[in-house]
């Protein structure tokens, strides 16, 4: 065996997993650096919202008529609103109830449709058979309009409103995530830890699942714009808090509506910032997909 | 273990030398060597073929294993060659129950494995292993090597130190025990077989299923990784099946050879003599396509060309199963008699009517099926 001891261990890298190539990837990409940019502004702005508001967000703080609405000042940086609200306070806070709303609908939406997803994908059979009928139905109604409809089924409030996103996003992962199971399924180590005699249960959970994650947690990433998005939608057309004070994106853009000649900048800013959230998660999501699977890179 | 001197070119010269290996190896305790270790009665592996979308209906069967028989003594190493898409990598599975049977009995050191619940067949399987093609594709890239190789110590209770038991396995396959924290993308194709084949040894298993263990592998290190699998054969006492396309790695490895066509076994011959004098025509045609590594026997090599394609094993030609291709054709029989698995001479097995009159020259083979380079038309194939 001489020529083993010349075969050694590929020096090409020392220690780590797949995730430590895909960190690599990561770092090296221009898009990925300016979605986690964007994301991690995001967050840090809708955490310190309370900190880093100049003005309270619910409270009138200057004299606003209908026909003069002040714009971008030095006091006011957006200017106030058509209740005399400090605008960029409001933007600042919004930020925070996005974030809620995003990461809240998307963890109920992630652990409904991996539990569908890891029951069809793990069983099969007339199992996967009902789980991928339910899905089919779930998915042939557009996306928002299911929302608006459960939205509205559920009553007015923001619980109503992530319930809404999190069930339109269940059968996205569902079907995912079973896709994914079925394919890792059928691959020469499954069938190796089967030779051995790994227990079943622990095959799927132990080398299945954690095979078939990469594209949910890509997925997840691109759901969070979706939700940020969809959360404005549904607050645009009247689904959301009873609460008229609280800051959200999307009621913000409908309540201007009616300025918007007079003070067309109140319907940009937030609609600049769900631009800017949406984007920021969508291209880290792009380049974490990118760097997760080598296949997708082009 | 037959060591016939067939060393490939280019292949280091085991420095324990493969004749150290003739004869069924010493056994861990009882096994009382040629005993038979495994038995396969009629194995029959269909695929149903489904149409339709809304209500499936079988339309047809992928028949990979059709009706086999074989018996490995323990010890010794069975080799099972045939083309791509014959049926032997999945009869290998199927013997294992990775694929399930969809007739036929397999008998393991006396037992049924088809009457074993889930339960008992998962323990069952510490004593059968296999070693897979693709070593990059049968180990979880998710896995760290030592993670690989405590899984089947855990599955099946390995009582003492674990990490040790890994350490001890990455010596006796040959790799470094620093290995034990790396994944498999990290290494290179032999070291990942090596892992792959220290993962079957993990717990001692009598038998081993190896399915093209080299076919995937550089040239260079196939040798290697057959001296390997000799030495464990030797150390441990392990009973080998050995699937593979290539004559000369079956030929090296090999005590006893079945060559497979069509999801049937059409010969069956101890290794030296199936080489020497194949009896069946499909053997002949395979054994006339190796090169002879001497110039002046190869010039007056006589290849026989087999005619047309291999037929979908989803419509099996009825009588005997080679007869579309087959250069000794008779008029009588062979288009409408399918002929079993037959014992000419003692060890060996032929499924051919006309064996006998081949294996004389009384029956030649068509002029048009041999090649036209060839000098001497009918004169028997291979000498």
């Amino acid at each position: 065996m001489s020529l083993a001891q010349v075969e050694t261990v590929a020096p090409e890298e020392t220690g780590g997993g797949l995730g430590r190539d895909a960190w690599r990837r990561l770092r090296r990409n221009p898009v990925a650096i300016v979605g986690a940019i964007l994301v991690i502004m995001f967050v840090a702005l809708a955490l310190l919202a309370p900190w880093l508001a100049p003005y309270p967000p619910d409270k009138p703080v200057g004299q606003v008529t209908p026909t003069s609405i002040p714009g971008p000042s030095a006091e006011h940086w957006f200017g106030l609103d058509d209740l005399g609200r400090d605008e960029f306070s409001r933007v600042l806070w919004g930020a925070r109830w996005s974030l809620v709303i995003g990461v809240v609908s998307l963890l109920l939406g992630l652990v409904g449709g991996m539990v569908l997803g890891l029951l069809a994908g793990a069983f099969g059979g007339w199992v996967d058979g009902v789980v991928m009928r339910l899905v089919d139905i779930m998915l042939s109604v557009p996306g928002l309009l299911f929302a608006i409809g459960i939205a509205a089924m559920l009553g007015s409030g923001l619980d109503a409103v992530m319930i809404a996103i999190a069930v339109v996003n269940v059968p996205i992962f569902a079907r995912l995530l079973r896709g994914q199971m079925l394919a890792q399924r059928q691959s020469d180590y499954v069938l190796a830890a089967k030779a051995v005699g790994v227990r079943r249960r622990r095959i799927v959970l132990g080398h299945v699942l954690p095979n078939s994650l990469t594209p949910v947690i890509v997925q997840g990433t691109l759901t969070l714009a979706v939700a940020i998005v969809d959360a404005a939608g549904l607050a645009f057309l009247g689904l959301s808090s009873n609460d008229p004070s609280i800051p959200e994106w999307g009621r913000m853009l409908a309540d201007t509506q009616r300025y918007l000649s007079s003070a067309p900048l109140l319907a940009v800013f937030p609609g600049l910032a769900i631009i800017i959230a949406a984007l920021g998660f969508t291209l880290l999501g792009e380049s974490l997909r990118e760097a997760l699977d080598p296949k997708y890179r082009r | 273990m037959t060591s016939n001197g067939t060393a490939e070119p280019g292949e280091p010269a085991p420095p324990d030398g493969a004749a150290g290996s003739a004869g069924p190896a010493p056994s861990n305790g009882a096994a009382v060597p040629g005993e038979p270790l495994l038995s396969v009665r009629g194995l029959k592996v269909h695929f149903p073929i489904r149409k339709g979308t809304l209500l499936q209906r079988v339309v047809g069967h992928v028949r990979a294993v059709d009706g086999v028989d074989l018996e490995v003594r323990r010890g010794m190493t069975y080799g099972l060659v045939g083309e791509s898409g014959c049926g032997k990598s999945t009869l290998g599975k199927a013997v294992l129950r990775l694929v399930e049977p969809t007739a036929g009995t397999v008998v393991f050191d006396g037992v049924n494995l088809a009457l074993q619940g889930p339960e008992p067949m998962r323990r069952l399987r510490r004593n059968m292993q296999m070693v897979f093609q693709d070593p990059l594709a049968s180990l979880d890239p998710r896995q760290s090597v030592e993670s690989a190789l405590t899984e089947p110590l855990r599955a099946h209770g390995f009582p003492g130190d674990r990490s040790k038991r890994v350490r001890e396995l990455l010596d006796i396959v040959g790799l470094p025990a620093g290995a034990a924290g790396r994944y498999p993308h990290e290494f290179s194709g032999g070291q990942r077989q090596r892992v792959g084949i220290a993962r079957a040894i993990a717990l001692n298993p009598d038998l081993i299923i190896a399915d093209e263990p080299v076919s995937a592998l550089d040239v260079s290190i196939q040798a290697q990784i057959v001296n390997l699998l000799e030495d464990l054969q030797e150390q441990l006492g392990l009973t080998y099946v050995v699937v593979a396309h290539d004559l000369a790695v079956v030929r090296h490895v090999s005590d006893v050879i079945g060559v497979m066509y069509l999801g049937a076994l059409v010969e069956e011959a101890p290794s030296d003599e199936l080489y020497a004098e194949p009896l069946h025509p499909y053997t002949i045609a395979l054994m006339s396509a190796i090169p002879i590594p001497d110039p002046e026997v190869e010039e007056r090599r006589r290849r026989i060309l087999l005619t047309g394609d291999l037929p979908s094993p989803v419509d099996v030609p009825p009588g005997c199963r080679f007869h579309t291709r087959c250069p000794f054709r008779q008029p009588t029989r062979c288009a409408e008699e399918s002929p079993d698995l037959r014992e000419m001479r003692p060890g060996r097995k032929v499924a051919c009517h006309w064996a006998e009159e081949i294996a004389t020259g009384t029956i030649r083979a068509a002029a048009s099926a041999q090649d036209p380079t060839a000098t001497e038309v009918g004169a028997p194939a291979v000498q």
